[in-house]
C-alpha cells in the first residue's frame, strides 16, 4: 500500500484507534485535512480556537484514559495550542498534538506562519518531534502515542512540515510495532524490598494518614486503593486532582487537603506520624510551608516518576513504580499481618479526627434571599447524583466550591486544570467528555470570568449537538482574585470586577442554545431540574450568587496545615476543638 | 558542591537544547557544558559541571534521566575520576616577558602553539583548578584572550560506563 505523507498521518491515527480529532485547518496542514476528508473512521471536531482543541482533547483523555489528539496548523495555530499543551503537561494528561510546519526548505527563514514549535513547546511537553522525512511519519507517531500514554503520561507534539505531507510523494506504509527505545523505558516495577519496609512502617503507625493524588486516577489504581484503605481502616485525604479515586461520600474520606482543604484533613496531616503518599507530588498548594509540613510523620511515597520523589519534601521510603502494582503488593503483604495493627490506637486516632470533623469547617451561612455558591454546588449534587455524571471546571472560587461540596465517588468524573490553573478550560474540556460519552450528563461549572476565555466554543457545541450544561456561578468578580485582594491588599479590588458583562442567556441563545438566569434561591432546584431534563440541548445556567462569599478554610501562602483560617461564621470554641 | 555529570543522549537535533532548556527552566546553574559524539555515532556525550546541594544534584540527575532523549546519566563526582579541561590563552609577549612566559608554560606543562612578534598562544590542559591557577599567575595586562573547553571527565579504572 503506497500512501502520501498526509495519508500516512491519517492511517497511523486510525491504526492507533483514534476516534476523535480536535483541530483547526490552516495552510501547513491542508494536505492532512484533504486526507481526512477522504475517510470516515476518524471524526474531526472543528473548534473555534486552537486552545479549545487542546482542552477538548484533554477532557476526552481525562475522562477515557486514552490520549486526546489535536491537529493544528503552523505559527499561530501552534502558539494558540500552547496553553492547552501546558495544561495537559502540568496534570500529566496523555495527548498527541500534530502541528503543521512550513516546508522544510524554508524552515528558519521567517516564512509566513512560521514559528519554532518544537522550541516553544519544549518546556511544556513530555517530548516533541520535528519530522523531516516522509519515511519517519509512521514510526514517529507510533513513538508519540507510546510516550504520551506510558509511564507518567503527558503531551507529545509532532511537528510536520508541509512538504512532508505532499500528496504527490507516495511511499509504502506498514504499521510499525510498538517502538523499542533505548532511552525510554517507563515500565518500572516497584521494589519488593521497599514494599516490605512500607508494611513495617504501616504496622507501627499510631496516627497514619493516606494522601492520594491524580496519579491514582492516571494509574488506574482506584480499585486497589479502595481495597488498601478498607484493609487498613486508615483515614484518607486527596488532592484536587485525585478526587473520585476514593469515594467522596465514604466515612474514611476526610475531604480534600491543602490550601482550601478541610480542617480535619489538614489537622490530621499535621498530627500524623505516618504519611502514605500515593501518586501525589507534594505540590505547594498541598504542602503549604514545606518546613512545617507533617512535622511528626515518616513518609512513604509511591510514584511512577522518580523525579517526583523527594522533589520538595524528603521521604523515608520512596517506592518508584506503577501505583496499582505497588499498592497491590503492599496490600498483599499487609493482609496476613493486619492483626498487628492496634485497633485501640487507631480508634483513639479516629476519635481525635472526629473532633476536628465536628468543626464542620465547610459550613456556611445559608440564605433564602441570595444564592450562596456553596448551596448552588450542593443542589447540583442533589440533582445529578443519580446521573451518569461528569463535571468539568474552570478555575477560581467555583472550582474550589465544587471540589469541597460535590463528593465524587468514581475516578475520572471530576475534570479540572489543577496544576496550571487554566481559566477557559472547563467548556472545551466538557466538549471532549461529552463526545466520548454521548449518553452521559456532562456539566461545566464556571465563573463569569473563566467562561469568557473560551466562550467561542459554544458554536462548536452547537455544530456537534453537545448537550452540555453550563453552571455559571456569576458573582460579578474574579472571585478568587477578589478574595486575595480582600485578605492581602486591604480590599483594594484592583481590576477584579468584571464590568460590562454580557447577558449570558441572550448570548447562549444567539449560539442556538438555551439560557436560564436564576437569582432567587427558591428557583435553583427547579432550574437545575429543567436544565438537566433537556437531554438534547445545551443549557446555560446563569446563576447569580453572593458576590462576597469566600472560600474557607484557607491556608495562606507560607503557612502550615495547622494555621488554617476558618470561616468567620465559626465560633472560637469550635475553632479550638 | 561542584559536580561533574556525564550525560549520554541520542545524537539527534534538539537533544542538547532539551538539556539546556531543562537547566534554564528549573533554575539549575551550569558552570560548563561540552558535547561531542561518542564512539557510537548515534550517541552524544555531554560533560557538564554544575553546583548545588545534594538535594539539587539529585533532582538534576532525576530530571535529566526523565528526558526522553537521554540514555544514561552518571555523576562522576561520586567515584574516583579524572578531569581535564583544555585552555588556549593569547598573551602579550614582548621583550623579557617572552622567556618568562615560556618558563611559566613549561611549569604548567603547557605548550606554546602560536608565536608572533608580540604575542604567544599558550595551550594548557588540566583540571579546572590548574587552569585557574595558570591564569592567576599571569598579569591581567598580559592576557589578551582566553578560551576554555569546559571540563571533561572519565571514571578511573578499566571498566567503561555503559552508555545506556
Amino acid at each position: 500500500m503506497k500512501l502520501s505523507g498526509a495519508e500516512i498521518v491519517v492511517q497511523a491515527l486510525q491504526d492507533e484507534g483514534v476516534d476523535y480529532l480536535w483541530g483547526y485547518p490552516g495552510g501547513a496542514v491542508l494536505h492532512i485535512y484533504d486526507a481526512l476528508f477522504q475517510q470516515d473512521k476518524i471524526r474531526h471536531i472543528l473548534v473555534r480556537h486552537e486552545q479549545g482543541a487542546t482542552h477538548a482533547a484533554d477532557g476526552y483523555a481525562r475522562a477515557t484514559g486514552k490520549p486526546g489528539v489535536v491537529l493544528v496548523t503552523s505559527g499561530p495555530g501552534a502558539t494558540n495550542a500552547v496553553t492547552g499543551i501546558a495544561t495537559a503537561h502540568m496534570d500529566s494528561v496523555p495527548m498527541v498534538v500534530i502541528s503543521g510546519q512550513v516546508p522544510t526548505p524554508v524552515i528558519g527563514s521567517d516564512a509566513f506562519q512560521e514559528v519554532d514549535t518544537v522550541g516553544i513547546t519544549r518546556p511544556c511537553v513530555k517530548h516533541n518531534f520535528l519530522i523531516k522525512r516522509v519515511e519517519d511519519i509512521a514510526t514517529t507517531l507510533k513513538k508519540a502515542f507510546y510516550i504520551a500514554a506510558t509511564g507518567r503520561p503527558g503531551p507529545v507534539v509532532v511537528d510536520i512540515p508541509k512538504d512532508i505531507t505532499d500528496p504527490n510523494i507516495k511511499i509504502p506504509y506498514i504499521c510499525p510495532d510498538t517502538p523499542q527505545m533505548r532511552s525510554y523505558n517507563p515500565m518500572v516495577k516497584g521494589h519488593v524490598g521497599q514494599a516490605h519496609k512500607a508494611v513495617e512502617l504501616i504496622l507501627q503507625a499510631q496516627r497514619p494518614m493516606i494522601y492520594t493524588g491524580g496519579g491514582v486516577i492516571l494509574g488506574e489504581a482506584s480499585q486497589t486503593l479502595r481495597e488498601f484503605v478498607a484493609l487498613t481502616s486508615f483515614p484518607i485525604t486527596s488532592t484536587l486532582m485525585g478526587l473520585g479515586a476514593y469515594p467522596g461520600t465514604d466515612a474514611q474520606f476526610l475531604g480534600m487537603l491543602g490550601m482550601h482543604g478541610t480542617y480535619e484533613a489538614n489537622k490530621a496531616m499535621h498530627a500524623s506520624d505516618l504519611l502514605i503518599a500515593i501518586g501525589a507530588r507534594f505540590d505547594d498548594r498541598v504542602t503549604g510551608q514545606v518546613a512545617e509540613f507533617c512535622p511528626h510523620a515518616r513518609i512513604i511515597h509511591i510514584d511512577v516518576d522518580p523525579a517526583s520523589i523527594a522533589k520538595t519534601v524528603r521521604v523515608d521510603i520512596p517506592i518508584v513504580g506503577q501505583v496499582h502494582q505497588v499498592l497491590s503488593d503492599i496490600t498483599t503483604l499487609l493482609r496476613p499481618q493486619r492483626d498487628q495493627l492496634s485497633q485501640t490506637t487507631l480508634d483513639a486516632w479516629w476519635q481525635k479526627i472526629e473532633t476536628w470533623r465536628a468543626v464542620q469547617s465547610l459550613a456556611y451561612q445559608p440564605s433564602d434571599t441570595v444564592i450562596k455558591p456553596q448551596a448552588a454546588v450542593e443542589m447540583l449534587y442533589q440533582v445529578t447524583r443519580d446521573h451518569d455524571f461528569y463535571l468539568t471546571s474552570d478555575v477560581g472560587q467555583h472550582q474550589m466550591f465544587a471540589a469541597q461540596f460535590y463528593p465524587f465517588d468514581q475516578p475520572r468524573r471530576w475534570i479540572n486544570s489543577g496544576g496550571l490553573g487554566t481559566m477557559g478550560f472547563g467548556l472545551p474540556a466538557a466538549m471532549g467528555v461529552q463526545q466520548a460519552f454521548p449518553e452521559a450528563t456532562v456539566a461545566c461549572i464556571t465563573g463569569e470570568a473563566s467562561i469568557q476565555m473560551c466562550i467561542q466554543e459554544l458554536a462548536t457545541c452547537k455544530q456537534y449537538d453537545l448537550p452540555i450544561k453550563i453552571v455559571l456561578l456569576n458573582n460579578g468578580y474574579m472571585g478568587m482574585v477578589r478574595q486575595w485582594q480582600e485578605f492581602f491588599y486591604d480590599s483594594r479590588y484592583s481590576h477584579s470586577y468584571v464590568d460590562a458583562l454580557p447577558d449570558f442567556c441572550k448570548l447562549a441563545e444567539s449560539f442556538g442554545h438555551v439560557g436560564l438566569r436564576i437569582t432567587d434561591p427558591a428557583d435553583l432546584e427547579g432550574a437545575y431540574r429543567e436544565a438537566f431534563a433537556q437531554k438534547d440541548r445545551l443549557v446555560f445556567l446563569d446563576i447569580v450568587v453572593d458576590p462576597t462569599e469566600n472560600v474557607y478554610p484557607m491556608i495562606k501562602a507560607g503557612q502550615g496545615h495547622h494555621e488554617m483560617h476558618l470561616s468567620p461564621n465559626l465560633t472560637t470554641e469550635r475553632e479550638l476543638a | 558542591m561542584r559536580h561533574i555529570i556525564s550525560v549520554w543522549l541520542e545524537n539527534a537535533a534538539g537533544a542538547l537544547a532539551r538539556v539546556a532548556t531543562l537547566f534554564a527552566a528549573r533554575g539549575y546553574n551550569i558552570e560548563s557544558l561540552t558535547v561531542a559524539p561518542t564512539e557510537d555515532p548515534t550517541l552524544s556525550r555531554i560533560t557538564l559541571v554544575t553546583r548545588g546541594s545534594d538535594h539539587v544534584i539529585e533532582q538534576i540527575i532525576k530530571q535529566l534521566n526523565k528526558l526522553v532523549d537521554v540514555t544514561r546519566v552518571v555523576d562522576l563526582t561520586e567515584g574516583v575520576h579524572i578531569e581535564r579541561e583544555l585552555m588556549m590563552v593569547k598573551v602579550r609577549a614582548e621583550g623579557t616577558m617572552r622567556a618568562e612566559l615560556k618558563r611559566l608554560t613549561d611549569i604548567f606543562r603547557g605548550r606554546i602553539i602560536d608565536i608572533g612578534h608580540t604575542h604567544y598562544v599558550i595551550e594548557v590542559t588540566g583540571d579546572s583548578a590548574k587552569l585557574n591557577a595558570f591564569i592567576e599567575t599571569l598579569d591581567d595586562n598580559t592576557i589578551l584572550e582566553t578560551v576554555r573547553s569546559g571540563a571533561l571527565g572519565v571514571a578511573r579504572g578499566r571498566k567503561p560506563v555503559a552508555s545506556s
